[in-house]
């Protein structure tokens, strides 16, 4: 047999129909979805449609639901927001109605869909998983074949536990040499984009490999599964490993004692083969990669924090002059200036890429003994409530309220402007979200993408600085 | 099991938006994604471009001006549809009238998106898509033919495009997805969860739990 990459193993083990040319990519199959995540803003819609047609949930055990996009996260309990607290409880509604497991908002297993799925073991190996959200990537880190849908996709996969897929194209992106301690999976993968660009890895299911991400934590493999959709690609991969199943182990929804091991043992089998051939190779050495600032309104518009904002009258390539131009009339930044050094007035530290226990770790290490810079409004959002209370354990919350940050609880927050925090016109944000589109985080602000480190930083110093220059 | 709109052919104004990367967040900005109907999203769609913030209409912006305020088409630069999955982005399109989308790439959720609901996505050359672009801001009616698979801008020949053949079948007869699937394939979706059952038998948790 031809030897086969990991997508490729996972696209056919789940394959229902060839639907034309399934066997390569470009082609169709009707895919068979193992499991389905649900939030409260992409779901209304599916649920409308299967009520129409009278259709119930193939089978209502492998969905998982949650609030986390739409609620506030100063509080639990209240909503102010009327169209927000309707739209929570239209999904509480629509959780009972058709008998879909729900994660409660004042629960201990409440949190962003891409940080509880891995958290409750819901997510596993060798799995296809769907979410009405783009950032449905994340959940690669784990060997599965995870990408986002939209509503009506979403409607058919309760209905049917199956969805047409096209058959992505292969990329290996292979990570070498050493990084320094203050370069995270958040700096690769913004170095990444910044490379290939936004649409560079459109039509391709990206495997991330190499013994920098052998080495890595589960975190930061999430990390970088979940900046893929970023470079354009539904699909971020890596491999399961030892890593993978100490994770895993033991997690409620996770198979249990012998069971486990009969998982392990197939889980182990989902390695691209030696041979296995990639449409596209890309190889970054970390030696070369510094910490990441975004300086424009695309997160492929992303430079070393050392470096200054781009002058557009020195970019010969008319669209990306433009692009350039556009982008930086919106962050309100000077040519050439240093990107150090720019006043920051708020800081967001979360999101489904950034709001695990190693990212507020890496965040309360910078802002150990310091204090949060006069004038900056700085939030520290656990990424769920399981991360929250393992902080609190840690007292990691007592050092980040102390500096001055306000300690939360969990939800999307600042990442998305749909909820009671965002960024007022003109405001510059220093974030670990995944998104610096424009208005991502409230119309007319601006956003700064980077690592926690790199946030907790600029948080201390006001303005932009090198997380390097914060560690003992 | 038709539901949405068949789609044969259709002739009209294009809107003309040259710039890439127009992702979701543009097109459908996340405040409004509260709202959880699916009809009345076009006096959303584009919103922080169309208005100023007290609500009137920014001058020059081309939804803004005629005879391209309901376009029939959008042709835009690479990587429109980007970003978030939301749907709400084609169905804001949808409201306003839009029938099929021109770009050199298109966001691939965003591509789903639009054969779900009566859109077709074009992806195109970006040579033949600058060439458009500037038909388009001329004024020149556009005619996409799914059933010959071109599109013709203004006096220009016809040009192809690909797209699969079962979701131009569907498109073409407005079926709904879901019910097609059920109907031709809910037999082999059983057989395929009977042999994932015996080994992978840790996927049914409802086999332990029931
Ligand atoms: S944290 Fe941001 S990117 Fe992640 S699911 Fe929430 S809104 Fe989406």
């Amino acid at each position: 047999m031809k030897p086969r990459t990991l997508y490729e193993k996972l696209w056919d083990s789940h394959v229902v129909a060839d639907l034309g040319g399934a066997d390569a990519a470009g082609g169709e199959a009707l895919l068979y979805i193992d499991r389905h995540i649900v939030h409260e803003v992409s779901s209304p819609q599916s649920f409308v449609a299967l009520r129409a047609r009278g259709r119930r949930l193939r089978r209502p055990e492998t969905h998982l639901a949650v609030a986390d996009h739409a609620i506030p996260t100063r509080q639990r309990g209240t909503i102010d927001d009327p169209l927000a607290a309707s739209q929570i409880a239209e999904l509480e509604a629509n959780v009972r109605e058709f008998a879909v497991p729900y994660a409660a908002l004042d629960g201990p297993e409440q949190g962003i869909v891409h940080v509880i799925g891995p958290e409750t073991g819901f997510t596993l190996p060798g799995t296809t998983i769907v979410c009405g959200d783009s950032h449905t990537t994340t959940h690669g880190a784990f060997g599965a074949l995870a990408f986002g849908i939209g509503a009506s996709e979403q409607s058919t996969v309760m209905a049917a536990q199956a969805l047409r897929q096209t058959r992505a194209r292969t990329m290996k992106v292979e990570l070498v040499g050493t990084r320094h301690p203050l370069v995270f999976a958040k700096d690769i993968a913004l170095a990444l984009i910044a490379r290939i660009g936004a649409n560079g890895a459109v039509g391709h299911a990206v495997e991330y490999a190499g013994p920098a991400v052998s080495a890595m934590a589960m975190a930061e493999r999430m990390t970088l599964c979940n900046m893929t959709i970023e470079a354009g690609s539904r699909i971020g991969l890596v491999a399961p490993d030892e890593t993978t199943y100490a994770f895993i182990r033991g997690r409620r929804l996770a198979p249990q004692g012998e069971l486990f091991a009969r998982a392990c043992a197939y889980w182990d089998t989902l390695r691209s083969d030696p041979g296995a051939a990639y449409d596209r190779h890309v190889t970054i050495d970390l030696a070369e990669i510094e910490p990441q600032v975004s300086w424009g309104t695309s997160p492929n518009q992303t430079l070393p924090v050392s470096a200054r904002v781009p002058d557009p009258a020195q970019i010969t390539e008319p669209s990306q002059r433009r692009e350039a131009e556009k982008a930086l009339a919106y962050m309100g930044l000077t040519p050439g200036a240093p990107l150090l050094g720019t006043p920051v007035s708020h800081v967001f530290i979360g999101s489904c890429t950034n709001g695990r226990i190693e990212d507020l770790r890496a965040a309360a290490a910078i802002a150990l003994g310091r204090k949060v810079a006069p004038g900056v409004r700085a939030i520290v959002v656990p990424g769920s409530m399981a991360t929250r209370a393992a902080a609190e354990r840690e007292g990691l919350d007592r050092i980040l309220i102390e500096a001055g940050f306000e300690w939360r609880f969990s939800g999307c927050s600042m990442c998305v402007a749909m909820n009671d925090d965002r960024l007022s016109p003109q405001d510059r944000c220093a974030s670990t979200s995944n998104r610096n589109f424009e208005g991502r985080q409230g119309a007319g602000g601006r956003t700064h993408l980077m690592s926690p480190a790199m946030a907790a930083a600029a948080a201390i110093a006001g303005h932009i600085a090198d997380a390097r220059e914060y560690v003992a | 099991m038709t539901s949405l709109t068949p789609f044969t052919t259709v002739t009209g104004h294009a809107a003309a938006m040259p710039e890439e990367n127009i992702d979701t967040d543009i097109i459908f900005p996340a405040r409004f994604l509260l709202l959880t109907a699916r009809d009345g999203l076009g006096r959303h769609a584009f919103h922080d471009r169309r208005y100023h913030p007290d609500g009137t209409e920014v001058a020059g912006y081309v939804l803004n001006a005629e005879p391209f305020r309901a376009p029939a088409v959008i042709v835009a630069g690479a990587n429109f549809g980007s970003g978030s999955s939301r749907e709400q982005a084609v169905w804001a399109l949808q409201g306003l009238g839009v029938r099929a989308v021109i770009a050199p790439a298109l966001g691939e959720i965003f591509h789903n998106n639009c054969l779900r609901n009566g859109i077709v996505p074009i992806i195109l050359p970006p040579a033949t898509v600058a060439a458009m672009l500037e038909a388009a801001a001329a004024g020149a009616p556009f005619t996409v033919d799914l059933e010959g698979q071109t599109v013709t801008a203004g006096k220009a020949d016809p040009v192809p495009f690909a797209i699969a053949p079962e979701r131009r079948l569907a498109l073409l007869n407005g079926w709904d997805e879901t019910d097609l699937v059920l109907a031709r394939f809910e037999g082999a979706i059983a057989a395929f969860e009977a042999g994932q059952r015996r080994i992978q038998p840790w996927l049914y948790p409802e086999d332990t739990t029931a």
